[in-house]
């Protein structure tokens, strides 16, 4: 398995590359470094010399990605890609436009990031299987009807709405948790409870029928009729047999996105004021901090690739028979 | 919540009614005598305590422990960000620094027009003119022979700086944190950290250190440029800066520091321990609005040493996040990702509240504090709000002091009265929420590039055919409309570039703009659309076709993109056009290319505004100086409009004193300007913001923003009016509750009885009754 790890590991070096290429290439199509001085120094008199030097201080004065009039290999390394790329591999994610340590802004962020998506990721897949089993259950009755019915009117409905509707009735009208904002240690707890809320709701409907259609397929095969047969009572069916059987493709959906999770919420965040990474780079697309926006697409790819390998490591603990070679 | 409240016991006279109402209820589960998992009353018990943790309401986004503090809360959407004065220039960062730092000048809170009078300074600046041998020369010199004029400004004796590490000594007198050692930063994260803290006087020398960083090579101020125009040698000292620095980091590694004290800069100099000197090149008497703003507030050496040091700068310990100055608060909570809290400063020298005023403040109840000392409010709390759904309705809820109105609530805010005069709604007036309203010093316009061919012209026939096709357009877009539909009538159609209130801006019949309009009945009436067509055949469009080529006349509108809510703004814009039969194109564009194409020129026709820096008219009237064109000079003149006769004007008015001979001249460029129509004049926006019943002593003043020290909060009402209106409504939750318990119970039923038809209990008892 050891071997297996480090290959996927050596893959993930090209996958990286290219993505900060790709990102660099769209983020300088739309913003040159002229662009992006002018967004930091301000609109009002902005003079060139001033938009050189801040040029200048942050390397942005070199070419994009080939410098013609250096020599050998440092016509690929004097470039702006090379220099901004490669001290990422070395975690230096660098200073955000304005000055800002990144390294110790997504550390400080990550918190608060974690705070509302794991309870959500954790509360939202037991939710999600419970009520996939439940309708699985009560299959071909009124429940499992009225409850795919429920299902595609929540899959219908944009997040942003379940966000403003929740925080008009819960906040708003009946006063019950406070409409936004963050506290520190305990004191986050009543500002969590609204999003998370929200969170497994605007969830519920695509996970709930996913969850509900792989364990139907499980429910027509051979063991659970064997089980059935042996006179198992349903719910040790369902939750002994059936829902062992359906883990790999539910680990494939689910173990993916828990390094994603530090990442947090891009809408969530900004309506809750919850001072996460997904705000972080709203932020920073706004303002075209390329420093940031690059350092997050980096680790959004890292956590993405981590979490593929996590994911197959993650089969053979609930699947003997799969060995990683 | 308290952690405190989930180890101790609760009392019984301590719960709130809602506790006290689950009380029977668990007797209730005890007396059935049915075995209700544990669970459930831990589980209520929990509840219980959380509801008893928030004493006031369940949804106040604040610690209990704040309740009735003479607190300030408000808001901001966008991180500042900077806070070092030298950078800071944006308004929601002045909104901060403008509070901490104190320069030697501000205006007067109450008076209007604008008035500047001493902040730190202990008089107002005294200024001597000179020539070129160094004579003193008389007040009422010509600006020709003064070649340098001398500001000299005496501060007030006794006062200090905020506490600060910076300052923090031991006991032989060296300073604590000014040679930090990597190892010692471990347990540094903020500046709080730093367990001493020290003050020291503010000094003449101090502002002059502050001047002196307006060149620092690794600072960008944005007033560098223009200063360097006018203070003596502060261009040179730039440069001086730049060589040092460039040796020093190549001896010393990037945490060299530059001492600007070795560095003596001629325009500025203190004389003496609270005298100093700022010697501007001629004659610049807007240079006393500059001495208003942060950009010449002080700083202190051992600020820019202290935050120098290697490590702090990586942990964002530095001037752009902890600000340092003398003014009446400090910044003691810097996360500007959630909140940032200003406290009183203990240091602060003390001002009074002023005690004079316009005539309506005593009507409006604003001089009732007159004389008192200042600040009155101890904490301002302002809390990231990205989203205004939230912000809106924390305000309503009494969590936000104050609040603007976007478009998406003005109804619900405002009603207008009978002679257009808004006033709250009566749900607002309920709440006891007042409005205030203040004509921003500031200008929205639509520009034409005078380098383009058709708006601009060429040759003499082609300019003054352009000229006409402008003056068609003016009448033609209907600003009165514009602003009655899409700012919520929060505007004033304008006349000409000066906002009202500056000085040089004329109001009624003599300040209407004759090409646009007519005076009818004691009030500006847009002229006839016939007008508009005349000019327009005049211009050799009749009827909006080109005379020559018989081709339909198609302008192109440049604006940046825009959400679908400005679809509706832009279709008006083309309606107005349609007038005149000229087809209008809009051009969409991101705001990057936008700006390209104002620069290069390329643009035709585009929206633009100024907020002005000073009360003063040339800071309107520059925005149309031909040496300011965009094309060539990167100025601020973004229509790129040349007028020699305006140019000329410009040079005499821009250096004189307000009067009547500057009005004359005013009148006359004013006058230019309208001729030529380089601009739709647009409107000034009207700026409204919603007020609590509990804030008091609010004026607005567009132009300073140090007011916080002027308001006063009553706390004791805030806190009965967030009682009152944020009561928890417990019903739904315990209908949606017995609605999931109801929706349950059926399906438990079935379960059960599947799970008895089926299973080996039930298939064994069949198999034995068959045997048997």
């Amino acid at each position: 398995m050891l071997n297996y790890i480090i290959r996927r590991v050596l893959y993930a070096i090209p996958i990286l590359i290219g993505v900060n290429l790709i990102t660099f290439t769209l983020f300088f199509v739309v913003n040159t470094p002229d662009d992006m001085a002018r967004m930091q120094l301000g609109i009002k008199r902005v003079t060139p010399e001033a938009i050189a030097k801040w040029k200048q201080e942050r390397g942005y004065d070199k070419p994009l990605m080939f410098n013609s009039g250096d020599e050998g290999f440092t016509k690929l390394t004097n470039t702006i890609f090379f220099e901004k790329s490669a001290a990422m591999f070395a975690f230096r994610f660098g200073r955000a436009d304005d000055g800002r340590d990144i390294a110790y802004e997504i550390k400080s962020r990550m918190v608060p990031s974690l705070a509302i998506a794991l309870p959500v990721f954790l509360l939202g897949l037991g939710v999600y299987i419970v009520f996939a089993l439940i309708m699985v259950f009560f299959r071909a009755t009124y429940v499992d009807f009225w409850g795919v019915v429920l299902c595609v009117a929540l899959m219908s409905i944009s997040s942003l709405f379940y966000i403003i509707a929740g925080q008009f009735l819960i906040s708003k009208l009946w006063h019950l948790v406070p409409i936004s904002g963050y506290g520190q240690e305990l004191d986050a707890a009543k500002f969590l409870v609204l999003p998370v809320i929200i969170g497994v709701i605007s969830g519920a409907g695509a996970n709930t029928r996913w969850y509900r259609t792989l364990f139907l397929e499980e429910m027509g095969k051979d063991y659970v009729r064997t089980a059935r047969a042996k006179g198992l009572p349903e719910s040790a069916v369902l939750f002994g047999h059936v829902l062992r059987n359906a883990m790999i493709p539910i680990l494939t959906g689910a173990v993916v996105v828990i390094p994603l999770l530090f990442l947090g919420s891009l809408i969530a965040e900004s309506f809750f004021g919850i001072p996460g990474l997904g705000s972080y780079t709203i932020d920073a697309i706004n303002s075209q901090d390329f420093a940031v926006v690059r350092a997050m697409v980096f680790l959004g790819s890292l956590l993405y690739i981590v979490g593929l390998i996590l994911t197959d490591i993650s089969y053979t603990l609930v699947d003997p028979r799969i060995r990683l070679e | 919540m308290k952690a405190a409240v989930f180890t101790e016991p609760l009392k019984p006279s301590s719960l709130s009614p809602l506790a006290a109402a689950t009380v029977p209820l668990q007797n209730w589960i005890h007396k059935t005598g049915r075995a209700k998992p544990r669970c459930l009353e831990y589980l209520l018990v929990m509840l219980t305590a959380l509801m008893c943790a928030c004493s006031g309401p369940w949804n106040n986004p604040y610690p209990d422990s704040d309740a009735g503090k003479n607190i300030l809360y408000g808001a901001f959407a966008e991180r500042p960000k900077h806070l070092d004065p030298v950078q800071s220039y944006s308004s929601n960062e002045i909104l901060i620094t403008a509070q901490i730092y104190e320069p030697p000048l501000q205006y007067h809170y109450l008076k209007r027009p604008y008035e500047l009078i001493p902040a730190s300074a202990a008089k107002m600046p005294s200024v001597q003119y000179f020539d070129k041998k160094g004579t003193r020369l008389p007040d009422n010199a010509g600006d020709e022979q003064i070649a340098y004029t001398i500001y000299e400004i005496s501060i007030m004796p006794g006062i200090r700086f905020q506490p600060h590490p910076a300052f923090a000594k031991d006991q032989q007198g060296e300073f604590l944190y000014h040679r930090l050692p990597e190892k010692e930063l471990t347990d540094i994260h903020k500046l709080g950290d730093f367990p001493h803290t020290g003050s020291r006087e503010l000094t003449a020398e101090d502002y002059v250190f502050q001047i002196k960083r307006l060149a620092h090579p690794r600072l960008h101020s944005p007033i560098f440029g223009l200063m360097s125009d006018y203070i003596i040698g502060l261009k040179e000292y730039a440069e001086t800066l730049r060589t040092a620095d460039e040796a020093q980091l190549k001896e010393q590694g990037s945490d060299a520091y530059l001492d600007l004290n070795s560095y003596p800069l001629a325009g500025a100099e203190a004389v003496d321990r609270y005298t100093y000197h700022v010697k501007i090149n001629g004659k610049y008497p807007q240079f006393k609005y500059w001495l208003a703003m942060p950009f010449f507030a002080p700083i202190p050496w051992e600020a820019e040493r202290f935050y120098n040091q290697k490590g702090l700068a990586e942990k964002n310990i530095n001037l752009d996040w902890y600000p340092l100055g003398t003014g009446p608060y400090m910044l003691t909570k810097n996360d500007p990702n959630r909140m940032m809290v200003l406290e009183k400063n203990p240091n602060f020298h003390g001002e009074t509240y002023p005690s004079e005023g316009m005539p309506v403040d005593e009507q409006a109840d604003l001089l009732r504090d007159a004389g008192a000392p200042l600040p009155f409010i101890d904490k301002v709390i302002y809390s990231r709000e990205r989203e205004s759904i939230p912000r809106w309705n924390k305000f309503l809820q009494g969590y936000y002091d104050a609040s603007s109105i976007g478009s998406d609530s003005f109804d619900q805010a405002v009603q207008l009265a009978g002679q257009g005069e808004a006033t709250v709604t009566e749900a607002m007036q309920e709440q006891g929420i007042r409005l205030e309203t203040a004509v921003a010093t500031s200008t929205n316009y639509m520009g034409f590039n005078m380098l383009d061919p058709v708006v601009g012209g060429i040759g003499k026939q082609g300019r003054e055919a352009a000229r006409k096709l402008r003056q068609a357009i003016s009448i033609a877009v209907d600003y009165e409309e514009y602003v009655s539909i899409f700012a919520n009538g929060r505007g004033i159609p304008a006349q000409g570039p000066i906002a009202p209130g500056i000085a040089g801006h004329r109001e009624g019949k003599e300040g209407i703009n004759p090409v646009v309009y007519d005076w009818v009945d004691g009030r500006p009436r847009r002229k006839p659309i016939e007008a508009a067509r005349k000019l327009l055949a005049e211009a050799g469009y009749p009827d909006g076709m080109d005379a020559k080529t018989g081709a339909p006349l198609v302008l192109y509108f440049d604006v940046t993109t825009r959400g679908t809510e400005d679809k509706s703004s832009l279709d008006w814009m083309r309606k107005q056009f349609q007038k005149l039969n000229i087809q209008l194109v809009v051009r969409n564009t991101d705001y990057n290319r936008f700006q390209d194409k104002i620069r290069k020129g390329n643009a035709q026709i585009f929206e633009w505004g100024w907020n002005a820096d000073y009360p003063d008219p040339e800071n309107f009237l520059f925005l149309l100086y031909g040496p300011q064109q965009k094309v060539g000079s990167e100025g601020e003149n973004a229509a790129n409009y040349s007028n020699p006769e305006y140019n000329r004007l410009f040079d005499r008015m821009k250096n004189m004193e307000d009067g009547l001979k500057r009005q004359q001249i005013i009148d006359r460029m004013i006058t230019i300007l309208r001729h030529d129509s380089p601009w739709l004049w647009g409107y000034h926006p009207k700026e409204y913001g919603l007020y609590h019943a509990w804030y008091g002593n609010i004026k607005a003043n567009r132009l300073s923003h140090n007011n916080v020290k002027y308001f006063r909060i009553d706390a004791g009402l805030r806190e009965q009016k967030r009682s009152e209106w944020n009561k928890p409504v417990v019903w739904p939750a315990i209908a949606g509750l017995i609605v999931l318990v109801a929706s349950i119970i059926p399906a438990v039923v079935v379960y059960r009885r599947r799970e008895r038809g089926a299973g080996i209990t039930s298939t064994e008892s069949t198999i034995e009754t068959q045997m048997s």
